[in-house]
């Protein structure tokens, strides 16, 4: 880091003109240009935010309204009301609705009522049928829905009266994260002292890339992996009922999640100084007391970092749980199903209308759980910039 | 903390003699050891199982097959359009993520002020973009490029029928590059560290000002780091299903894409859907290990090149101290 940095303070002035050098300004302008394009990550992580916050804006404003029965205004009544009353009735975007000609505009309007005629007469008369659901108390608190005999959590986003109770997903994302680390947690760690402080170059020149090969298995595989195999053996194992549970899920996304948990804290192990091993060993202590009682608390932040990296990972792994587990079940045991935040997207987006509730909907989960990893990795980061900091200093 | 129990010698001492005659001590250590053992059978169970079950129905025939709608049947199905699909996104993918990659490892390798807060928030927004669930990356493909990038682009263009706005190996690939930018340039700057500052001290004394010593100079040493970088990148992207679920990848198409505006199929996701979607498993499980080995092949071969280049580039850094 140092020694780079004697070629750094070559700058060059305003516009390459610098006192007693030729202007430059090609190079001033090279210079620019690469900062520039070097912004491009945070560009990237400001524009996902913006717009997977764009399209859940609704959402989060309040405005989206999917009651089932809603008002009608009869066609004929279109020069009586305001052109932004009429916009908002039609659910249209300003700009849509500047687009559009009257007869567009009528003939909306007779495509609402019609869909409106078209309900079931039962489901017109249900009490939970003026309901908007995505407000913010339907998608948080139970609901005492038609046809319950007591307040549930509830996530069905078919059928006439659609139910966005998002509580489901997020235990159902949480639990076979949670097995998942309590799987990857320990045998990473445990692997990453092991090469770190007690193997020998061999073993270590073996099992590093060995570890690199097992993350560059694509999910996609391990879930496979685990649908096809795992699950069955896994099954005849610990006797459980429901085959394709939250614990397969959960040791599939410890497999994908080891190889991260592995690196990252095998990295802050080794960055530990070498004359604190040192010291330990002269002072007579043993290779294994040393990496336990010196090595290991000096690295601590940084294990505890990759198992927030690692979680932020397994929260967010897709094919997997998509592959596994799908069913909606609320329910903390794990060896029943689950249907997380990612299963939902991945599965649903397909078949939800652009600009729609659901479609809206989706994309707010996915705001959450970009807002959950990004703290998660922030948190990891800051944790390991400041003990690399902190071992560098003491060297 | 820890350093006070180092300086703290006698306490330490003491402390170490007590447990010398300990089993425990033989007994953690095993227990560590085990741990590796037990991730490298993780490992080996599952490329082993996968070689052995999938060499069975790969042949040329299901190599160079380009299957009909029902893909279910082992007798006529192929993998072809999937191979050439995953290789198309993964190709333009390259093009838009290696330019900007390392570009930006340039910036932060020769340019960036040390300890300044800019080049600290873009190390952070590297790392940060590295952790994003892929998921995401695919709504941020689906509400950025096809929603807006190419509504806008359909209005523009006064395309008769929407081109752009819908889903499409372009949009596909670029949303790979955004995901795997982090990935290009990590490696890369870990390449131009490894780099001497002698060679750069002797080109900049003869008179080469900054930017021809990076183009000339430099550049040319890190080439084998950029590979690396753009491999990984590559064998990273080949295997990702979320990312292109709703920005470009179809369940089934008849002929092989044409444009970069054509949907495609892929191999990731083609396994998804056997085993997902298939009436009966049992019959089509050959067809799917078979198709997993392909996946695994063109990923592996990748990852194994990246991983020999980098450790030839690590040696180097090692022996620079």
């Amino acid at each position: 880091m140092q020694k780079v940095s004697v070629a750094r303070k070559r700058t060059i002035g305003w516009m390459g003109v610098h006192r007693g050098h030729r202007a430059r300004p090609l190079e001033w302008l090279a210079e620019k240009l690469i900062f520039l394009v070097s912004l491009s990550a945070i560009v990237v992580i400001l524009l996902i935010f913006l717009f997977v916050a764009r399209e859940a804006m609704p959402i989060f404003l309040g405005q989206m309204n999917s009651a089932l029965v809603l008002p009608t205004i009869p066609v004929e009544e279109i020069d009586k009301v305001g052109p932004e009353e009429l916009r908002r009735y039609l659910g249209l975007t300003k700009k849509q609705f500047a687009e559009m000609d009257r007869d567009t505009l009528k003939t909306l309007m007779e495509v609402r009522i019609e869909a409106q005629v078209e309900i079931p007469p039962q489901f017109r008369e249900d009490k939970d049928a003026r309901i908007n659901t995505t407000e913010w108390r339907y998608l948080l608190k139970p609901h005492q829905w038609t046809g319950y005999d007591r307040p549930v959590y509830i996530w069905q986003p078919i059928g006439w009266i659609k139910k966005y109770n998002i509580i489901p997903l997020l235990i159902g994302s949480v639990k076979p994260t949670l097995v998942g680390l309590l799987f990857a947690t320990p045998l990473a760690i445990g692997a990453a002292i092991y090469v770190s402080q007690l193997a020998g170059d061999r073993t270590r020149e073996l099992v590093k890339p060995a570890i690199e090969l097992l993350s560059g298995i694509p999910s996609v595989v391990i879930g496979f992996f685990a649908l096809l195999v795992m699950a069955s053996v896994l099954q005849s194992l610990f006797r459980y009922e429901v085959r394709l549970n939250a614990f397969v899920a959960g040791i599939a996304l410890g497999i994908a999640v080891i190889p991260i948990v592995f690196s990252i804290s095998e990295d802050a192990l080794t960055s530990v100084p070498r004359s604190y091993t040192q010291a330990a060993l002269a002072l007579g202590a043993s290779r294994w007391q040393t990496a336990y009682q010196i090595v290991l608390p000096a690295a601590l932040p940084g294990v505890f970092a990759a198992v927030v990296l690692g979680f932020g990972r397994a929260i967010g792994e897709t094919m997997i749980v998509l592959m596994i587990c799908s069913a909606s079940v609320v329910s903390w045991n794990i060896f029943e199903s689950a249907r997380g935040i990612t299963t939902t997207i991945a599965a649903e987006m397909a078949e939800a209308v652009t600009g729609g509730h659901h479609y809206r909907i989706l994309f707010m989960l996915g705001a959450l759980l970009f807002a959950v990893t990004f703290l998660s990795n922030l948190a990891g980061d800051i944790i390991i910039h400041r003990l690399k900091a902190k071992l560098e200093g003491k060297k | 903390m820890t350093g006070a129990r180092v300086m703290n010698g006698q306490a330490v001492t003491r402390h170490f003699r007590a447990e010398r005659r300990d089993v425990g001590s033989h007994f953690f250590a095993a227990l560590t050891g085990l741990s590796t053992l037990f991730i490298l059978c993780i490992l080996a169970v599952i490329l082993i199982n996968i070689t052995w079950n999938g060499w069975q129905g790969l042949s040329w025939r299901f190599i160079t097959t380009i299957p009909k709608k029902d893909f279910f049947d082992i007798s006529t199905t192929g993998v072809l359009p999937m191979i050439v699909g995953t290789t198309i996104r993964v190709f333009v993918m390259t093009f838009f993520v290696l330019p900007v990659g390392v570009i930006t490892a340039i910036y932060l390798t020769e340019y960036a002020p040390v300890r300044s807060p800019v080049t600290r928030i873009i190390r952070g927004a590297v790392n940060n973009l590295a952790g994003v669930p892929s998921i995401v990356f695919g709504l941020f493909g689906l509400g950025f490029f096809i929603n807006f990038i190419g509504h806008h682009m359909d209005t523009i263009l006064r395309s008769p029928e929407p081109t752009w706005s819908h889903p499409s190996i372009l949009w596909a690939s670029l949303t790979l590059a955004v995901m795997t930018l982090p990935v290009v340039i990590v490696a890369t700057e870990e390449s131009l560290r490894a780099i001497p500052m002698g060679l750069r001290e002797a080109s900049l004394a003869l008179g080469a000002t900054k930017l021809e010593t990076i183009i000339k100079v430099v550049l040319p040493q890190a080439l084998p780091g950029i590979m690396t970088g753009g491999i990984l990148a590559v064998s990273r992207a080949a295997g990702e299903v979320a990312p292109i679920l709703f920005t470009g990848v179809a369940y089934y198409m008849a002929d092989l894409p044409k444009r970069l505006t054509d949907q495609f199929m892929d191999l990731g996701y083609h396994v998804f859907v056997l085993s997902t979607q298939s009436p009966n498993i049992e019959q089509t499980r050959p067809i799917l290990y078979a198709t997993v080995i392909v996946l695994l092949a063109l990923t592996f071969a990748l990852n194994v090149t990246a991983v020999l280049i980098r450790a030839r580039v690590r040696k180097r850094l090692r022996a620079l101290g």
